[in-house]
């Protein structure tokens, strides 16, 4: 992993000052949004492979071990490189689900 | 600040747009052959779209100002079907001549299957065949990382290939790293939630640094920003960072890739006192 220590010219305090308000809200819609999952009309997604990936994201933020985003990232890809014989859908979902 | 959008699906956008960014500081558009988002029902649909490509949206966008080129390509997205992207190959030496044609693209992946690498690896033979520069598409989301990986694989293993001629797109953070570090160019495309917004495009730059990054709008049908690229200056102003170095990002590297391409140019500013 390559340092990128003070590779933001701004501070601490400056980056705080100047986006915490747009990440703040971030927090609340995440938030909201797990919320809304436990208030739905059927509980009948609990264990889908997006949401198993955000709880797992999840974790990866308050770990403490840095090179977050990267990981993040890495916990919603495919990692598997051997081609597919054949397409079987134009569009991705936004997460790997590891168990398909 | 001036700026090059070196991805911007045009076809796609209102000539409002094409103000717009004029308004925003615009110079130039380079727009690659993508999907459609459905599936074409032929060759001769593609006559069609590469026509308007090297045509109509030339023109659109010089009453704006805007310099207008354009990539050739069956698009990812459509290469699952071989004989179609034979059919589509064969139609695109021609354009290859057109005066604002710059190379193929975006050629790449999108599910990762035999038939789309099989594709791929057709349109590098052609541009290999015909001098060309290469702009590539990464697929999207989940399969991002390992249709890149894929995809640099490929295109090390070729020894026709040099890589400062070749534009891998849509980088991502798990992805600028093997793009970058194998000596290709890369983009960051600057979408509001399936790519990068241009907070994290900042990121990745502030990490990598500004050589052989571009960013881009890749304005198209979907969910998309025509004036991406000015949200990103202002952006970068917000966070600390200079004119000289947005302008390079913005302005400078475009340029830079893109004139590798005899057939690259600005807009003339000279304006007709002039040339009095």
């Amino acid at each position: 992993m390559t340092d990128h220590a003070a590779t933001s010219p701004l501070t601490q305090r400056e980056l705080i000052e100047g986006w915490f308000m747009e990440h703040r809200v971030q927090v609340l819609d995440l938030a909201a949004f797990l919320d809304r999952l436990e208030r739905a009309r059927e509980l009948d997604g609990e264990d889908d492979f997006r949401m198993r990936s955000v709880r797992a994201a999840l974790a990866i933020l308050t770990d403490g071990e840095g090179d977050r985003v990267r990981r993040v990232q890495m916990v919603f890809s495919d990692p598997d490189t051997t081609l597919l014989d054949s397409l079987d859908r134009k569009s991705a979902f936004g997460a790997h689900d590891a168990e398909a | 600040m001036e700026y090059v959008d070196l991805h911007a699906h045009m076809v796609s956008r209102t000539t409002d747009d094409y103000r717009a960014m004029a308004m925003s500081g615009c110079v130039a558009v380079t727009e690659p052959a993508f999907w459609a988002g459905y599936d074409r029902p032929g060759a001769v649909a593609f006559v069609d779209y590469f026509d308007r490509l090297v045509d109509f949206e030339p023109r659109r966008a010089a009453q704006y100002g805007i310099a207008h080129h354009t990539w050739m390509c069956l698009n990812p997205k459509e290469a699952e079907d071989r004989a179609l992207t034979r059919e589509v190959l064969k139609l695109i030496p021609a354009y290859l001549e057109r005066p604002t044609v710059l190379g193929i693209g975006e050629i790449g992946l999108n599910r990762v299957t035999r038939n789309e690498l099989a594709g791929f690896k057709d349109h590098v033979d052609l541009a290999m065949a015909h001098d060309q520069l290469i702009h590539i598409h990464t697929p999207h989301l989940e399969d991002k990382w390992k249709g890149t990986k894929v995809i640099v694989d490929t295109l090390v293993a070729d020894a026709r290939v040099q890589p400062q001629r070749v534009m891998v797109d849509h980088a991502e953070e798990h992805t600028v790293e093997m793009i970058l570090g194998n000596g290709f160019w890369t983009g960051l495309t600057l979408y509001p939630v399936t790519k990068v917004p241009p907070g994290r495009a900042i990121d990745i730059i502030e990490m990598y640094g500004p050589e052989r990054v571009c960013v881009a709008s890749a304005c198209d049908w979907g969910d998309s920003r025509p004036l991406a690229v000015a949200e990103l200056v202002l952006e970068m102003r917000r966070r600390g960072h200079g004119d000289a170095l947005i302008r390079r990002i913005v302005y400078e590297n475009p340029i830079e890739f893109l004139s590798q391409s005899p057939k690259f140019a600005l807009p003339d500013r000279a304006g007709v006192v002039a040339a009095r």
